[in-house]
């Protein structure tokens, strides 16, 4: 595509009006900061960074943490897609395999083992969460993450789980039982 | 060569030399809080010495204007690692941040940044040809950054480096023909006749093209850059305004090219090519690029100050007359820096209020607006003053 470019007048190619403009605009700037003490980081949070960190607004995508659902189980249920679609390769998921520990929530066949995600690799880009088809992993509102170490970094399922808190969705597995029940008394009904 | 000339421009050029650093240190301060306070940031606000936040009242508050942030930053410039990528032409790569840092500190070796103190002239090389020695010196700064940008043989540096030679050698003709109408006017010696006693003792043994003349004239007939402040109103300077404003103009913008400020700073270009020419540098040898490019604007600065700010006078009282006492010697070096400082805030801002150019657009102000009128300027300049001279 091709930006037709204005043609300047004279006095446009004077840069003089320009400059005025930078000069009103700066000054304005400058008296506002150094007199009236209005600065970015007042208006959008109380104070500054260390101290008072910014309020993110709603849909921010921050770092990804682990879920539980209302009645405070894991939502987890190991199916390692969102191992498979995270391009950095942060997150690392261990079944519980045949034998292992069974799912929190009652009807759902399994939770991971542990869950890892290594915070230094992670990119926020919410691929998890897209992918996630129990609604169990969520970017949340931290962007600040420091350790003193790498293996500090790698934050593990009961770590992921504190962070994330509680997200009240559709308990799809609670009342699988009288579904598949009323399914298979189907035929007699009609 | 007598031992207290050898002495007295010792202490001069060591008195120089820790003004100016400090003034370098500083501007980076002023630099980064000018921009915050634009930026609507705050600035450098943490940094202080142990004792100093219990200072009621004062402590916190110079703490908050970053006062002890230039004593970090020169720590941490000599602490880092010194790093030599294994790419570069070793010899090149050393010597490039001295020759960049250099021709800025030379330059103020012939501005009058005072009148007299005692006996002594406040400047340190009385040259008779100043004007000529500081083009010559200024145009070496070049050689630093172009040794640079070859030195780091890879592309970015590389790049920086062709840049900043076409450019500085560019705006260095319009710089130079800038200011020869100023030259025209302060030529003619019947001036001095005109003067005070005072100025007559302070300019035995200059002649044409020593910079104290240049201070003399605009002492006596107005700055050239503002006529009405001067000693005596003239119909001369008022009538050769346009023509000395003009130089002003010419000769401002091609101080912001030959420092690489923006709106002219594409040797260093962030944006485009990482860091420019010392893309490859670290620790302090990053640090000598960095100090020169303020040393350079402290210069051209100076340089502004003196062709056409009046140096050192004003135009009040006895201020405007070689110092008798050495109160008035001091209060003389105070204007002096006064204006530079006000200019270096000038330089300051326009960095933070106005994009940078486009590279062709650069080349075509230089080459074809700058050049050209210049040239005029020089023309006409001598026609008007051939014609007052030929009425007389």
């Amino acid at each position: 595509m091709i930006v037709p470019r204005k043609k300047l007048s004279f006095w446009e190619r004077l840069y003089l009006p320009a400059i005025a403009g930078g000069i009103k605009i700066t000054s304005k700037h400058f008296a506002s900061t150094l007199f009236g003490g209005k600065t970015a980081a007042k208006e959008t949070s109380d104070g500054f960074y260390p101290e008072n960190k910014w309020n993110v607004g709603a849909g921010y995508r921050g770092a990804p943490y682990l879920v539980k659902d209302q009645d405070g189980n894991t939502k987890c249920v190991s199916c390692q897609l969102c191992e498979f679609v995270c391009p950095p390769k942060a997150i690392r998921i261990t079944p519980p395999g045949p034998a292992g520990e069974i799912a929190d929530r009652t009807n759902a066949e399994k939770m991971p083992k542990e869950f890892e995600i290594n915070m230094l690799r992670c990119i926020f880009c919410g691929f998890c969460q897209e992918v996630c088809p129990e609604e169990a992993i969520f970017l949340q509102k931290d962007y600040s993450l420091t350790g003193t170490s790498r293996a500090e970094m790698i934050y593990d399922k009961e770590k992921l789980l504190a962070l994330g808190g509680v997200h009240a969705g559709v308990q799809k597995w609670k009342h699988k039982p009288e579904e598949a029940k009323a399914k298979r008394s189907f035929p007699g009904k009609v | 060569m007598d031992t207290t000339f050898l002495i007295f421009s010792a202490v001069k050029i060591v008195g120089v030399f820790a003004v100016l650093m400090t003034f370098v240190a500083y501007s980076v301060l002023a630099e980064r809080k000018i921009s915050a306070w634009i930026q609507d940031r705050v600035g450098p606000n943490r940094t202080s010495l142990p004792f100093v936040p219990k200072i009621p009242i004062i402590g916190p508050w110079l703490v908050s204007l970053g006062i002890f942030q230039p004593i970090a930053d020169g720590l941490k410039l000599f602490m880092k690692e010194d790093f030599t990528p294994g790419h570069v032409r070793k010899v090149y790569f050393w010597i490039a941040p001295a020759v960049a840092m250099a021709p800025s500190i030379m330059t103020l070796a012939v501005i009058p940044f005072g009148s007299l103190m005692g006996a002594q002239k406040m400047l340190i090389a009385d040259l008779n040809v100043g004007i000529l020695y500081t083009f010559g010196i200024v145009s070496l700064a070049v050689y630093g950054i172009v040794l640079a940008g070859y030195a780091a043989n890879s592309k970015y540096p590389f790049l920086g480096g062709i840049r900043s030679s076409a450019q500085m050698i560019s705006y260095e003709i319009a710089m130079g023909l800038s200011v020869v109408p100023l030259f025209m006017l302060v030529g003619d010696d019947s001036f001095t006749g005109k003067l005070s006693k005072t100025w007559q003792d302070f300019l035995a043994d200059t002649s044409g093209l020593n910079l104290s003349r240049i201070v003399a004239y605009q002492a006596e007939h107005g700055w050239f850059a503002l006529p009405f402040l001067a000693k005596t109103q003239t119909g001369l300077s008022y009538m050769m305004w346009p023509f000395t404003f003009l130089a002003f103009v010419i000769f401002l913008v091609a101080v912001f090219a030959e420092t690489n400020r923006l709106p002219f700073d594409l040797p260093e270009s962030e944006t485009e090519l990482v860091g420019g020419y010392h893309t490859e540098y670290s620790s302090m040898r990053f640090g000598l690029f960095f100090m020169g490019e303020y040393a350079a604007m402290i210069a051209g600065c100076s340089m502004i100050v003196t062709l056409f700010l009046g140096g050192w006078t004003l135009p009040f009282g006895s201020l405007s007359d070689p110092a008798s006492s050495l109160g008035m010697g001091i209060a003389h070096i105070g204007i002096f820096i006064g204006k530079m400082l006000a200019l270096m805030g000038v330089m300051i801002w326009v960095r933070w209020m106005l994009p940078r150019f486009r590279y062709d657009q650069l080349m075509d102000l230089g080459w074809r607006r700058f050049i050209p009128v210049a040239l005029a300027n020089i023309l006409i300049t001598a026609i008007v003053l051939w014609a007052i001279t030929s009425s007389k």
